[in-house]
């Protein structure tokens, strides 16, 4: 039989704020062991939360940048459970009032565009961080930081529209972005600032009812994202294959060993007793504030894409390289502004500079680069006073270090040389010293210019100009 | 009439909040919540049509901080009440990982 699988996905991001969610704690990731903690986040007793008015806008921003509706009335509740990584006993969360209700994710995978329907973004507080001595399974103890416990936190809900692994992955990459894009969280999926988790069902091709859907958790990576769907989509196949059921319950995943596990079955999901949180008022956000901060949304990835495509006249997959991060889309767009020629622009970037980036293993702002030096760049090259080859030796320096390419050519002693009567000196010199290539090419050889060429170069230490060193050695040598 | 609430139920609200109940218990707390519940039933005779849901009893709505951080307790302060430590760690029973929050 033919199966479909359905997957949707809960994702949560840790919002890049200075301070808690509740509280004025720093919002840091790193730091030693509850240093970052204050009686709120504490849960001490008599202490009031007080909502961080950054969040909400970061909220909003998302709701308005996926085209969901902003809630005009919003509360948060209490989802109440036992378990220490939070001090109080309960997580402020939001249950029927969110702050975003619907909106869309678009996804691009092998050409294909697709639209991913969202159910809802809602703002919660993070938990603490929880340590087990020993393994899982036999800890003896459990260690609690919480540091972590009232940052805020971002969830989105998808509906079940993905149809595949790779689409879940593709999700994933398309929100990273966005949400960097949109500089509301720096969406690290290592330090988890980046978390999913995946509900997941198969049918059989054709059926319109869902089957029944298991819950993954612990996938680390956008690539374990895709891994562990890939194997639970397969464990479910099989057991209906086999005439089997599918039981309805949460399962995670083993990195190591590349397996889903089952953690909790259907009969202890838990029951959180969400009520309304009394210690904090309603939010309602005001239609003039609504369009105030849809002022501040920056050009989407897909609008900039598109744009790219039609104003320099690239192509999708260019055009896409392009706008894989804001930053380097605005410094593509910073360089155009002093450098009409986008094409140059195009190649350096996606050339050696995502080279060095891919090297090094890094983002592009954090290297030395700047719009500047890379126009400067090329504009030296443009001027003849650096070759194409000798740049390639400069920009990684440029990377690097940050100093203008000018000064790094002088440094390194790369920058070219185009002072006719200067390369005519070498010129001379050389042939001089290369009477037989100088005898050969007359006698029609052609390739004895090359030679010559060759030695006029080692003695400039490859900064003579190429174009003129040639254009020099036939001047002198059609005189005689 | 029939009763508000079961037994049952009262065991697995009883569970929920950690709470270990006598059987004798669990009957008192059934017939006592069942009383409740019939209360509130009254309150669902009033016509409540078109009026919105009261979630909050304060006046008031938006009530917001700055984005601004200030130094918390110290890490001493902060532990002084773990009921153990472990260097700058509370430390508790273990817990199962399947627990957290989602």
């Amino acid at each position: 039989m033919e199966y479909e699988t359905v997957i949707g996905l809960e994702v949560h991001a840790e919002l890049s704020t200075e301070s808690k969610l509740f509280c004025g704690c720093a919002n840091r990731f790193g730091a030693p062991p509850n240093s970052l903690v204050c009686p709120v986040c504490l849960g001490l007793p008599g202490v009031l939360p007080v909502v961080n008015r950054k969040a909400v806008e970061y909220i909003v921003l998302v709701g308005l940048a996926v085209g969901g509706e902003i809630a005009s009335y919003s509360k948060f509740d209490r989802k109440n459970y036992f378990y220490p990584d939070m001090p109080k006993n309960f997580q402020i969360s939001q249950y029927d009032l969110p702050l975003c209700d619907g909106g869309t994710v678009r996804i691009e995978l092998d050409g294909l565009k697709k639209d991913i329907r969202l159910k809802r973004v809602h703002l919660e507080e993070d938990t603490g961080k929880s340590v087990h001595g020993g393994t899982i399974d036999s800890s003896d103890f459990t260690l609690e930081d919480y540091n972590r416990a009232g940052v805020p936190l971002m969830e989105i809900v998808s509906e079940p529209d993905m149809r595949s692994p790779a689409e879940a992955h593709a999700y994933m990459e398309e929100l990273h972005r966005l949400l960097r894009w949109l500089g509301v969280s720096d969406c690290k999926m290592e330090e988890g600032s980046l978390r999913c988790d995946a509900n997941i069902s198969v049918r059989s091709k054709g059926e319109t009812a869902l089957g029944v859907k298991t819950e993954i958790k612990n996938m680390n990576s956008f690539r374990s994202v895709e891994a562990a769907l890939a194997c639970e989509e397969k464990r479910q196949i099989e057991i209906l294959e086999n005439g089997g059921e599918v039981l309805q319950e949460t399962r995670g995943w083993n990195e190591d060993r590349c397996i889903t596990f089952l953690m909790r079955s259907k009969e202890e999901v838990q029951e959180y007793r969400y009520f309304p949180e009394p210690d904090l008022v309603p939010i309602r956000v005001e239609p003039e504030k609504i369009e105030s901060i849809r002022a501040g949304l920056p050009e989407l990835p897909f609008d900039r894409q598109a744009r790219y495509m039609e104003q320099y006249n690239l192509e999708a997959d260019t055009a896409k390289a392009l706008v894989q991060s804001r930053y380097f889309s605005d410094f593509f767009d910073r360089c155009i502004l002093t450098y009409k020629e986008a094409r140059a622009v195009v190649n350096w970037l996606l050339g050696d500079v995502s080279k060095f980036l891919n090297e090094n293993n890094i983002e592009l702002e954090k290297t030395g680069v700047t719009p500047q030096s890379l126009v400067e760049m090329i504009r030296l090259i443009d001027d003849g006073k650096l070759s194409g080859k000798i740049a390639k030796e400069i920009l990684p320096e440029m990377m690097k270090s940050g100093e203008p390419p000018a000064a790094i050519a002088q440094k390194m002693g790369l920058s070219q040389e185009s002072d006719e009567s200067r390369i005519l000196e070498w010129v001379l010199e050389a042939l001089r010293e290369s009477p037989d290539a100088v005898a050969e090419y007359r006698r029609g050889k052609e390739k004895a210019l090359g030679f010559i060429v060759g030695q006029v170069m080692k003695k400039s230490r490859g900064q003579a100009n190429p174009g003129i060193v040639n254009k020099l050695i036939k001047q002198e040598l059609d005189k005689s | 009439m029939t009763k508000k609430i079961t037994e049952e139920q009262v065991a697995g609200v009883a569970h929920l909040a950690r709470l270990e109940l006598e059987p004798e218990e669990l009957a008192v707390y059934t017939e006592k919540l069942g009383g409740i519940l019939e209360y509130v039933d009254k309150l669902q005779e009033l016509d409540t049509e078109g009026i919105e849901a009261t979630f909050q009893v304060v006046p008031m709505s938006n009530v917001f901080r700055e984005d601004e951080s200030r130094p918390g307790l110290s890490v001493d302060e902060v532990l002084q009440n773990a009921p153990e430590r472990s260097g700058d760690y509370f430390k508790m029973p273990p817990i199962l990982e399947s627990e957290d929050a989602g």
